[in-house]
């Protein structure tokens, strides 16, 4: 049986799958990519041929555009197919709509590249496959054990009283564009909140897109003031990209009372930093449980960590008697507003 | 717990004032006795546990997890109690979680033995946020910035009542305060006031400006020195021997060298100073005795306290509150001649016949303590002590505030209205630098004074000449050739050990935006160290 780096290794472009000759989630531009979800900095534009799930490819067109690669094909969760002699199918990764893990079977061996992924339940998605393999790649986003998250429904109830205590204010609510505010209005409207939610111009199309794919975000108008007074904000939930909400942007706001919904948010420096008033801990990754669970659910032969707080995790799997092997990949940016 | 959990938590991430109200008053709404009351006394400071040392957490969570993960996540975290509230292993099996009351009556009645599987207990039971909260509780560091005053505020707010009268009975209340809240919800009667020893809620002066005098007639009024220390009421009765702040805080621990001199029968409204034979020393020198829950012996000694009184508000068991203020200070007259008390004396009252008059004493004092003054009281003779700030009564008229030009250096992200807005500003002077160039050196912060057109133009200026940026905070191009020059007014200046231009203001704000000045023009830390206060004692060593 020949060594798991003979068939995956990190490369400076990413991961490379040396027989199938591609990449997965490439940080440049390459021949063949295999992409595990529609993230920035997972997916960029500019590969020869592309490899996704179906939504993952309507999410890359809607952000980069017709002819972000030069050919695509879209591979449904569950389904296999070959790629000279790998054999490679989807799983749902639970991060965001159309996020995946990798299964890749090559010489009897099995490995799972996770991309990003989390284990909490969220109803823009489906929800994380564990598979059983031999290598299981996995991100450490939050691969310290400060960072336990607690149940997002939670969350979200805090953000609904304030909107109702502070009726003068508006709940100026960062979140991604992509999956996480999406995930925050879905989440709002399980818990009732019935009235028009006010969108920042940046996420109207992931919002389209997500409502094609029968994800329901109940009443939603453009956040613009051209036409409407301060005040008609007052009281109102308004979800805007997090770096909107620092800028002049957010001016046109009655009293603007600034939330964040990241799993960022779980350390108070962090949020004091931002000047949150309302710091929501939801997040699209696993945390420190849901890594540390998730390898000991799915008990790999070994385990590759490909960025993150590897540190934590190295230790965690020594403890424990994992074998594991830090990638320290570059070019993902466990950044403030995707996490 | 968790309700108190949610509060706390809320309360540490809301800078507004108005904000912390609500947060409040709505807690005291939902919140069931006895519930509301310990927490109004933890967030008052009127429980205070230290039963838990930091080592004793560490020990805790030591045992529970592996030092090297434990050390990352601090490392990271940056705060003992918010870490191991985080990294908590949680026991399985103890599933419910204790109410903030359960909490506070076990540790009364804890030994010190008892205290660390109480608290296990607890943690276990408890999810992140609770055990933040507990952790914060036993170690008695809660910082959420809430005040005294605030939480009575809020209290006021809750009840739909005067703040006076919070202060009126708040101390014959104790926690957890079920008459006051039953009072509140107007379930009761207000309760009653009559504990010796409690605080009077204070009466307090307008402002006025020149122009407003013509309207009064200067028979009706007395005049006295507005003295530069701080309002104190010192109290007396049948062995109750208390000192308060002008918000009905008691700091008489701070100060025993006056309670021990409080060798009369009654109350007191005063300023509270450093005195030496009777002279009056620098606010500087009374900033020494100022924010201490103790006075060590050095101090005592070394920054002397004394009360000058102004108004008396109780003689002996009569309260002369409803007498007109002519009255009260003939009595106040002869009750400090009586007490021959040499730490109380008298604050004069300055003669005058027409308004010119004052005006003159106000733009120079004569030599002595009334150099030392912020400007002039002004109080109807028949003027009743009225709790509140009452129109017309009283009048304060301060001394003009000083004025220097600072160059803009640095700008920050404000709150709530301001939040798009970079609104507050710190400002330096220039000095000369190691290398003998002219170099800026932050004398002082403000984040008001300007108006709203202003703050935008500011706003525009920081973004447009942003050179740095960490975090919220921008740092804006300040050099000599470059600049934008505040003029900036304060009350007065202090050596400080805490800034590194070794000055700080008093009350500092933005007077005038001097679009008009070159950078380079702007003063010298060398004319701010001129106007330091005169006879204020070198800088005492960090603490």
């Amino acid at each position: 049986m020949p060594r798991p780096e003979a068939i995956l290794c990190p490369t400076p472009a990413g991961l490379y799958c040396a027989p199938g000759k591609f990449h997965i989630d490439p940080v440049r531009p390459v021949d063949r990519a295999v992409i595990t979800h529609g993230h920035s900095d997972h997916a960029r534009s500019g590969h020869g041929a592309v490899l996704a799930t179906p939504e993952t490819l309507a999410i890359m067109q809607a952000r980069h555009g017709e002819g972000f690669a030069g050919t695509t094909q879209g591979l449904r969760y569950g389904e296999t197919i070959d790629i000279d002699g790998v054999a490679v199918t989807l799983k749902p990764a639970g991060h965001v709509l159309g996020s995946a893990q990798v299964l890749l079977q090559h010489s009897a061996l099995r490995f799972v590249v996770s991309g990003d992924y989390k284990r909490k339940r969220d109803p823009t998605c489906a929800a994380f496959e564990p598979t059983p393999c031999d290598v299981f790649v996995t991100e450490a986003t939050f691969g310290i054990p400060a960072f336990t998250f607690p149940d997002a429904a939670d969350e979200i109830a805090r953000l609904v009283k304030s909107a109702a205590q502070f009726p003068e204010r508006t709940h100026l609510v960062g979140a991604y564009a992509l999956g996480k505010a999406q995930r925050v209005i879905r989440l709002l409207r399980e818990a009732g909140y019935g009235k028009t939610i006010y969108v920042h111009g940046a996420l109207e199309s992931m919002n389209a897109l997500y409502a094609r794919h029968g994800i329901d975000l109940g009443p939603l108008a453009p956040a613009t003031a051209e036409t409407s007074r301060k005040d008609d904000f007052a009281g109102a939930i308004v979800v805007a990209p997090p770096s909107a909400i620092d800028d002049r942007w957010s001016r046109r706001f009655a009293d603007p009372l600034p939330a964040f919904a990241s799993g960022w948010m779980r350390v108070r420096a962090r949020a004091r930093q931002r000047q949150v008033e309302l710091p929501l801990v939801i997040s699209d990754h696993a945390d420190w449980s849901e890594l540390t669970g998730t390898i000991a659910e799915i008990a790999p032969g070994e385990v590759w960590i490909t960025h993150g707080g590897e540190d934590a995790l190295m230790r965690w799997a020594e403890i424990n008697g994992v074998r594991a092997r830090a990638l320290s990949l570059i070019g993902y940016d466990a950044d403030e507003g995707e996490a | 717990m968790r309700a108190f959990a949610w509060l706390l938590d809320r309360l540490a991430f809301t800078p507004p004032r108005n904000g912390k109200l609500t947060l409040l008053a709505d807690y005291f709404r939902d919140a069931p006795d006895p519930e509301r009351g310990w927490a109004l006394a933890a967030l008052t400071g009127a429980l205070s546990f230290e039963t838990a040392k930091p080592a004793f957490i560490r020990k805790a969570i030591e045992a529970r997890m592996d030092a090297a993960l434990f050390a990352m996540s601090y490392d990271y975290v940056g705060d003992l109690a918010e870490t191991v509230a985080l990294v908590w292993p949680a026991k399985r099996g103890a599933n419910r979680e204790p109410e903030l009351s359960e909490v506070v009556d076990a540790l009364r009645s804890a030994s010190r033995a008892q205290v660390q599987a109480l608290l296990e207990g607890w943690l276990d039971a408890l999810d992140a946020d609770g055990r933040w909260a507990l952790l914060k509780l036993v170690t008695g560091g809660l910082r959420v910035g809430v005040s005294a005053r605030l939480a009575k505020q809020a209290l006021a707010n809750f009840g739909g009542v005067d703040v006076t009268d919070i202060e009126d009975v708040w101390h014959s209340q104790h926690p957890p305060y079920e008459d006051l809240f039953a009072w509140l919800e107007k379930r009761s009667d207000k309760p009653t006031a009559a504990a010796p020893g409690r605080f009077r809620p204070v009466m307090l002066a307008q402002a006025i400006e020149q122009e407003d005098l013509a309207k009064l007639d200067p028979k009706d009024f007395a005049a006295e020195w507005k003295w530069d220390g701080i309002r104190v009421q010192a109290v007396s009765e049948r062995g109750e021997k208390r000192l308060y702040s002008r918000t009905g805080d008691d700091i008489g621990r701070a100060f025993p060298d006056l309670l021990d001199f409080l060798s009369f029968e009654g109350v007191i409204d005063g300023e509270l100073l450093v005195m030496r034979d009777g002279a009056v020393a620098s606010f500087g020198e009374l900033q020494q005795r100022l924010n201490r829950k103790t006075a060590d012996a050095k101090l005592l000694t070394g920054f002397p306290a004394a009360i000058r009184a102004y108004d008396l508000l109780v003689d002996g068991e009569q309260d002369l509150r409803p007498l007109p203020f002519r009255e009260r200070r003939q009595r106040l007259e002869a009750f400090v001649a009586r007490s021959r008390s040499p730490r109380l004396d008298l604050s004069p009252l300055v003669p005058f016949a027409t308004w010119d008059d004052v005006a003159a004493l106000r733009a120079s004092p004569p030599a002595g303590d009334a150099e030392r003054a912020e400007g002039l009281m002004l109080k109807r003779w028949d003027s009743i002590y009225e709790a509140g700030r009452p129109k017309g009564p009283w009048f304060k008229w301060k001394r003009n505030p000083r004025l220097i030009d600072a160059v803009l250096m640095y700008a920050q992200r404000g709150h709530g209205k301001r939040s798009g807005y970079y609104s507050d500003y710190t400002f330096g002077v220039w000095r000369e630098d190691a290398n003998g160039d002219r170099a800026l050196t932050p004398v002082g912060k403000a984040y008001f004074g300007f108006t709203d057109e202003e703050l935008k133009q500011i706003d525009k200026f920081v973004r447009d000449h942003t050179v740095e940026r960490f975090g919220p905070v921008r740092a804006v191009r300040a050099d000599r050739d470059f600049g934008l020059v505040l003029e900036v007014a304060f009350e007065g200046l202090q050596r400080s050990t805490r800034h590194k231009s070794g000055v700080a203001m008093r009350f500092p704000r933005i007077s005038r935006l001097r679009w008009d000045k070159p950078a380079r023009e702007a003063d010298d830390l060398a004319t701010l160290e001129r106007m330091l206060d005169e006879g204020a004692p070198p800088p005492r060593q960090g603490r």
